[in-house]
């Protein structure tokens, strides 16, 4: 393609950042109805979510955040190597905090609790949401991780082939954003579900 | 084609230039002309699957009490009609198709900004569509719930409502791809000279649009997933014997679906604002005001979702605020119209097939907004909500508004689509015979709606009858317009089509008709004085 | 895009954003320990939201992009929370 317009690449993925923005919004919009109807409920329920590791994800996926932005930086100052080692770092961080939700779900899958359970039926209506919720916003989270993951593999490929270069790199500040995005909404989603016992 | 290339040196975008011939080069080719042309085809197939449909529903309610289906045959077919109809058809509708046909020609750009973007968008349009249709035959029969899935009715039911919702679902995203493309589109690639207010309407009412699709169509995208969630994982975010909440569903339904009705009218408007001043001969009066009133349309209209819940339950605060935000957006609606109006006066009117149909879309548009009105009142909503009124109303507005545009846009580009004219006659009856049969099959339905005759019923009382029997052959009417308009622009080769036949004043007249693949020789530019239909 | 009109920033200030969105996610996480009863809520979305905004500046580069990409993000986030506004007419009086 001989035409090549990079503030309307990123413009076409901040749109479409604002949609994804949206698409959780409807789901916090949700939360905020639901938390103001059983707010008693949903203290209770949340003391059986583990904060520690909510916080720990928290600070892998702001770490990940970090790398992918001095990513950019290394790719503009024509650092190949380095910009590969920080993708790299990124999908590491990635992977840890897919680790962890394993054990956190898992945890909790084996003790019962999850939308559907008998277990469940015995719970008040107000817990059955907050857990209902917390499946629903963690599980879409972490399909959103997951495809940053593969964009951010796709973009190190790239950097390493060459084809994403000091000279034409919005690819990878693109694929940044959706990563950057993935951790924003980790940020509302940290205090909202973890720290509110 | 191949006699136009001793006229034009670069071969029209209809001739095959790329590695594939035939339907491949079609299906591959990130041409927005063609990607435009392909959807005007879809969209016409599921159109006439959705009229079918229709007449179905029609020839059922000719007599009260069951003719040749039973009830829950009934509400499948009302339900499918709503989502071809509302998905498939209205919503990609105008932008879909002459979005991407004219929207770069207009503002002189070679393609929208992203051109495989584009077809990746239409092939979520065809997959969604798909499954959408696969719903009525896969499972346990078709879903009878409405289009509105409204819960908790779609959690409980056993047809097939999944793939139904995942349809809409793909349909949404395809749609908010097609969004982005336009915006970007805009931003980037208008011709050198053409600030934001020397571009011509249709290119407004589509960024106007397209911000809807971007902003709104995400909501219901997590509202379908939570229904499918609901019916697999019991999550019960509205389904009361879990704690939820059925009025959350419908407060997220319509913060998308009723600015959904604005994606399918704006662009609509954008039409009837391009063929009025090119058959008046006259500019187009109060520009900025039109432009304006887009984006107005777009950004109150997104708050007056809960119109449609007047007699859900809600609060009555919530419904006084909502019913004073119903009214602002018939503001700006009334500015266009009344634009229009005065664009017409003192003009020298040439009565083209465009023009008509677009006096057509004034009339039904006027009828289908002033009962708005009356909708969107609280005492008389409570009154005929969830009657036939509410029916006709939506079709005023949605048949008699976006049907009807598109017509006029089909006439009034079919030229430049494919550089051949049609029978200027035949278009005429079409218009006679669509515009009666319309008349005829909605009207009727204030009346007994306003009587009492309750929607999405398969049975009625039998002072209803005539009502229904009206609309039955109004129905007739209408598909026998529409027959004649597929017979006029598909049937033969009608003569060579000049490169401005209408005397059109934007960008797009003043090349090769059909345009060749990269739109213009020359990149077209506004010089200072310039306005946006200054260009001839 | 010419590269020598590329804003490039340091690893540094990278360094330092990520330690102050650290700081601030021990912040929240603290004040969790002390029971401020109906605030909670509200000082943990004023957290996040001071965190989501240094994350929309400087690791999404909005400070450095034209005011156009700014003016849309913020329009928005205004319909966002007009949408909760509006809902909350409903459900607040209800």
């Amino acid at each position: 393609m001989e035409h090549r317009d990079d503030i309307g690449a990123k413009l076409g993925m901040w749109l479409f950042i604002f949609t994804e923005i949206l698409l959780f919004g409807g789901l916090f919009l949700v939360y905020a109805i639901m938390r103001s109807s059983y707010p008693d409920e949903f203290h209770q329920a949340a003391h059986h979510l583990n904060a520690f590791i909510g916080t720990i994800n928290t600070v892998v996926l702001l770490l990940s955040s970090a790398t992918v932005a001095m990513s950019i930086t290394a790719i503009q100052k024509g650092n190949k190597k380095l910009a590969v080692i920080l993708l790299f770092i990124t999908l590491l961080c990635a992977a840890a905090f897919m680790v962890n939700k394993y054990f956190e779900w898992g945890h909790k899958i084996h003790i019962g609790l999850y939308p559907g359970s008998d277990l469940m039926v015995t719970l008040s209506h107000g817990q059955v949401m907050f857990f209902s919720l917390y499946y629903f916003m963690t599980g879409l989270h972490m399909f959103h991780l997951v495809v940053g993951g593969i964009i951010l593999t796709i973009v190190m490929i790239k950097v390493k082939k060459g084809t994403i270069n000091a000279d034409r790199y919005v690819l990878l500040e693109n694929g940044g954003l959706y990563w950057h995005l993935v951790d924003l909404i980790w940020i509302f989603l940290f205090p909202l579900l973890y720290l509110i016992t | 084609m191949t006699e136009e290339k001793t006229h034009h040196p670069e071969p029209s975008y209809l001739v095959d230039t790329g590695k594939y011939k035939g339907l491949m080069a079609w299906l591959t080719s990130t041409d927005h002309k063609r990607i435009g042309l392909m959807y005007m085809y879809a969209i016409m197939v599921f159109f006439s699957v959705g009229v079918i449909l229709g007449v179905l529903m029609r020839m059922e309610l000719y007599w009260p009490g069951q003719q040749i289906y039973g009830p829950q045959a009934y509400n499948g077919i009302f339900t499918i009609h709503g989502i071809i109809m509302i998905f498939t058809v209205v919503i990609p509708g105008l932008a879909a198709v002459f979005g991407n046909f004219s929207l770069p020609l207009m503002i002189g750009a070679k393609d929208v900004a992203f051109p495989r973007l584009n077809l990746f968008s239409f092939y979520l349009y065809v997959l969604g569509a798909a499954i959408a249709l696969a719903s009525q035959f896969m499972g346990n029969g078709p879903p009878d719930t409405g289009w509105t899935f409204y819960a908790p009715y779609s959690i409980q039911t056993q047809t097939n409502v999944v793939a139904a919702v995942f349809g809409a679902f793909v349909l949404g995203f395809s749609s908010i791809l097609t969004g982005l493309n336009f915006i970007v589109t805009m931003h980037r690639m208008r011709a050198p000279g053409m600030t934001f207010f020397k571009m011509p309407l249709f290119p407004w009412s589509l960024y106007a649009t397209a911000w809807i699709q971007v902003l709104a169509t995400p909501i219901v995208g997590i509202t379908l997933l939570m229904i499918i969630a609901e019916r697999w994982l019991r999550i019960g975010f509205f389904d009361p014997s879990l704690g939820g909440d059925p009025i959350l569903y419908q407060h997220l339904f319509w913060i998308y679906s009723h600015p959904a009705v604005y994606i399918m009218i704006l662009p609509a408007m954008g039409v009837i604002t391009e063929i009025i001043p090119t058959f008046a001969l006259r500019r187009i009066f109060g520009y900025k005001a039109i432009a304006i009133s887009s984006l107005a349309i777009a950004s109150v209209g997104y708050f007056v979702w809960a119109h449609h819940m007047y007699t859900s339950g809600m609060s009555t605060t919530a419904r006084w605020v909502f019913s004073l935000l119903t009214f602002l957006v018939a503001v700006p609606s009334a500015i266009k119209v009344f634009n229009w109006v005065t664009t017409m006066y003192k003009g020298s009117i040439s009565v083209k097939p465009p023009f008509l149909f677009a006096l057509g879309f004034i009339f039904l548009f006027m009828i289908g907004g002033m009962t708005g009105l009356s909708l969107g009142a609280l005492a008389t909503n409570i009154h005929v909500h969830d009657t036939a009124y509410v029916v006709a109303h939506f079709h005023y507005i949605v048949f008699g508004g976006v049907g009807f545009a598109f017509f006029a846009a089909i006439y009034y580009w079919y030229p430049k689509m494919y550089g051949r004219m049609y029978n200027i006659k035949m278009a005429n009856w079409s218009f006679v015979f669509l515009f009666t049969g319309f008349n005829l099959l909605y009207f009727p339905q204030f009346i007994i709606g306003m009587m009492g005759m309750p929607r999405r019923y398969f049975d009625y009382l039998p002072q209803f009858t005539f009502g229904h029997q009206l609309s039955f052959w109004g129905g007739i009417l209408l598909v026998i317009g529409f027959v004649i308009m597929l017979i006029t622009l598909f049937s033969k080769k009608g003569a060579k089509a000049p490169d401005n036949p209408w005397g059109g004043r934007t960008f797009e007249w003043n090349i090769p008709s059909p345009p060749p693949v990269e739109n213009f020789d020359i990149m077209p530019e506004l010089g200072v004085n310039e306005g946006p239909y200054d260009y001839k | 895009m010419h590269p020598e009109t590329v804003h490039i920033t340091p690893y540094r200030s990278h360094a330092w954003v990520l330690i102050t969105l650290l700081t601030f996610t021990v912040i929240t996480v603290t004040v969790t320990w002390i029971d401020l009863s109906a605030l909670t809520v509200f000082i943990a979305l004023l957290i996040a939201s001071v965190k989501s905004f240094i994350v929309l500046t400087y690791f999404m580069h909005l400070k450095y992009e034209s005011t156009l990409f700014r003016v849309f993000v913020f329009i928005v986030l205004f319909i966002y929370v007009l949408v909760i506004l509006f809902t909350l007419a409903d459900y607040a009086y209800r």
